[in-house]
């Protein structure tokens, strides 16, 4: 019963968030509330705000006119397979480099007043700024693939909170325990490996769940941003053009973000599962 | 002391940094050959596939472009993609994109050649509902007026300028959407719109009053060709150093060429070259993609010259343009003419020579588009 109830309440969470929709839909002028010459509430017309119902629907149907395209949930679920695995490599790339910058820093003082401010600044280049770079940089070299640009594109998001998390994980061990280890001649990997490493767990899980919102976010806009063609953010755009005359086809690739969201959470939770034992002093989870 | 040698420490350690980055910057690419013989040859698109580039779509599954020996692989774009920039740091080796785009890029140190104007008319126009009673561009004096910016507005501005609108106190300047919510709810009265694609979103949306698609007899549409400040759009765009390149000098003939093919293709068969560019990965709806196909065509054909050839005075009427004409910002896109080598028909003369020898008609004289019904969302 314990088990069950995050799940009911999630579930129930997800029917009010529609439920409000409906609401306010049925509720608010369909032109919306201007005060002012200033739209302070959004219109509730068909075309801005669809009926979650039309939304589902449109999922079952065709994603051209012509009867021999697949269901959109299908594309839909298709373009999601293939963002998520995009996120996922940069997920990987952006926790392997955070982790390696933690450590490096963690180790020489030097590196950690050469590197932080950088790793801080590194989050100021927006996006767009960055996409083009790596993806003309990517093209320089024989056999690279377009989705490896926004991998590594998305990776640059992701690496952050790893490096900010691992780096305060690493350094929280006690000063007792480190000389503990110290006076029994532990070497530095040792003492890495047996206590920093555990000690930073509690640090590292929140910012691998934060790492893994941002490589999927930064997957979609990176998307977004070169062209990709096959995963979500490239079918938003696409969509976008039939936002008047079908204004639930554009929900579909958003339900696939969400849907994207939801499994890389949920695999970063078993992650957690597995290194439960070292999470006593977690406070959130 | 302790403090400060940390501080020098990390301030070299990040110049180090700075300095290995921008090394690393260097480009290089040599036109390389495939297994069998055949030329590589990568083309930018300036969006993702859409009818709007049906004819290089069609000369690659048609085989044109292997007839001539090459190779092409077509690089769609994404929001953030400056096509010109692309052939600029050699990463593709034409590109499509609209010419008073390229101007500003020229003026600031591109060059590039526009080696095949593919599209002699402009597709740009400004749609309004008839209740409006915007027939002409002075009439936009004191509506909300919507622009894309970004390089898509100067045919407006030029328009209203024209006109002897005031465009920066005489009219309020709306941001638009790359969708036409913002018309559609009247936050706009007169909306940007390409013939080939936002206008037949409009005909495919329900109007609530009649409950029926919104029809042609509902709008007003000033159309920038008519009113003689259309600029130059959809050409094909190469490196200015590298056609003095023997092997490339023949590479873009056959390249314009097969390009042509293409678009033939394209103006004979519609409803296959829609066919094709939803093959190749368009999720446009059926009857809207096969609505862009023919008014694309209507863009090409029938063609003065000969498709692909670029008119004198086109071009110096959009020159004109990009040198006189203030966006809101009082920015112009030039401010003096671009060099000589900013375009040339070398190529596409040429190419036009070699196809009118093997009995194609690159004129399309006698061409009648022909009639699309578009269906709600363009399904």
């Amino acid at each position: 019963m314990t088990r069950a109830r995050p799940i009911i309440l999630g579930a129930v969470g997800v029917l009010l968030i529609g439920a409000l929709w409906e609401l306010y839909k049925a509720i608010a002028p369909a032109t919306g509330v201007v005060i002012g010459g200033v739209t302070v509430l959004p219109r509730s017309s068909d075309l801005a705000m669809p009926h979650i119902a039309t939304m589902f629907l449109r999922l079952g149907q065709p994603v051209l006119g012509d009867p021999g395209s697949p269901p959109l949930w299908l594309a839909v679920l298709q373009a999601a397979g293939f963002t998520l695995g995009i996120a996922a490599v940069s997920w990987v790339i952006g926790v392997v480099v955070g982790m390696l910058l933690a450590i490096l820093m963690q180790r020489f003082r030097t590196a950690e007043s050469a590197l932080a401010p950088w790793v801080i600044l590194s989050q100021t280049v927006p996006i767009i700024a960055l996409a083009p770079l790596v993806s003309g940089f990517g093209s320089q070299i024989p056999g690279w693939q377009d989705w490896m640009s926004v991998a590594v594109i998305a990776s640059y998001l992701a690496f952050f909170p790893v490096s900010i998390g691992a780096l305060r994980g690493l350094s929280s061990p006690e000063v007792a325990h480190v000389e503990l280890l110290h006076s029994y001649a532990v070497g530095w990997w040792k003492t890495l490996v047996r206590l920093r490493l555990p000690a930073s767990v509690p640090y590292l899980v929140p910012a691998l769940r934060l790492a893994a919102a941002s490589a999927v976010i930064g997957t979609v806009v990176a998307e977004v941003s070169i062209g990709l063609e096959g995963g979500v953010g490239r079918m938003m755009i696409e969509f976008a053009s039939a936002s008047s005359g079908d204004p639930a086809k554009p929900f579909g690739p958003i339900f696939g973000a969400i849907a994207i969201g939801l499994v890389s959470a949920g695999i970063v939770a078993l992650l957690g599962l597995f290194l439960r034992r070292y999470r006593r002093s977690e406070a959130t989870s | 002391m302790k403090h400060s040698t940390r501080v020098v420490l990390g301030m070299s350690a990040s110049v180090i940094a700075a300095a290995l980055m921008l090394s690393g910057c260097s480009s290089s690419s040599p036109t390389s050959k495939t297994a069998k013989g055949l030329t590589k040859v990568t083309l930018q698109l300036q969006w993702v596939p859409q009818a709007q580039f049906a004819g290089y779509y069609a000369a690659v599954a048609n085989g044109y472009y292997k007839k001539e020996g090459l190779d092409v692989t077509i690089k769609p774009a994404g929001t953030d993609t400056v096509p010109i920039n692309v052939v600029a740091k050699g990463q593709a080796d034409y590109a499509i994109s609209w010419v008073p785009k390229v101007l500003g890029s020229i003026a600031q140190g591109v060059n590039v050649t526009d080696v095949a104007q593919i599209y002699e008319r402009s597709g740009t126009t400004q749609i309004s509902f008839k209740d409006k009673g915007i027939t002409s561009p002075a009439d936009l004096a004191g509506k909300k007026v919507g622009s894309w910016g970004y390089g898509n507005q100067w045919e407006l501005f030029a328009g209203m300028q024209k006109a002897g609108v005031n465009t920066t106190s005489g009219i309020k300047l709306v941001q638009q959407a790359f969708d036409m919510k913002g018309f559609l709810a009247g936050d706009i009265d007169a909306a940007q719109a390409m013939t080939y694609n936002e206008y037949a979103q409009v005909l495919e949306t329900v109007n609530p009053k009649t409950g029926k698609l919104y029809q042609p007899s509902d709008l007003n549409v000033i159309n920038w060709n008519d009113d003689g400040t259309a600029m130059l759009q959809d050409a094909i765009w190469a490196d200015t150093n590298k056609l003095k390149d023997k092997t490339f000098d023949a590479t873009t003939v056959k390249f314009v060429k097969a390009s042509i093919e293409g678009w033939v293709f394209a103006r004979d068969n519609p409803a296959k070259a829609a066919g094709i560019v939803t093959k190749a990965g368009s999720t446009l709806g059926t009857s809207h993609q096969l609505w862009m196909t023919n008014e694309v065509n209507k863009l090409i054909w029938p063609s003065t010259e000969g498709i692909g050839v670029i008119r004198s005075s086109l071009w110096d009427q959009t020159v004109k343009i990009a040198e006189a004409t203030k966006d809101n910002t009082g920015a112009t896109i030039i401010s003096k003419a671009p060099p000589a080598s900013a375009y040339s028909n070398t190529y596409v003369d040429e190419a036009l020579k070699e196809l009118k020898a093997e009995g194609v008609d690159v004129m399309g004289s006698s061409w009648k588009p022909i009639t699309v019904t578009l269906n709600a969302g363009g399904k």
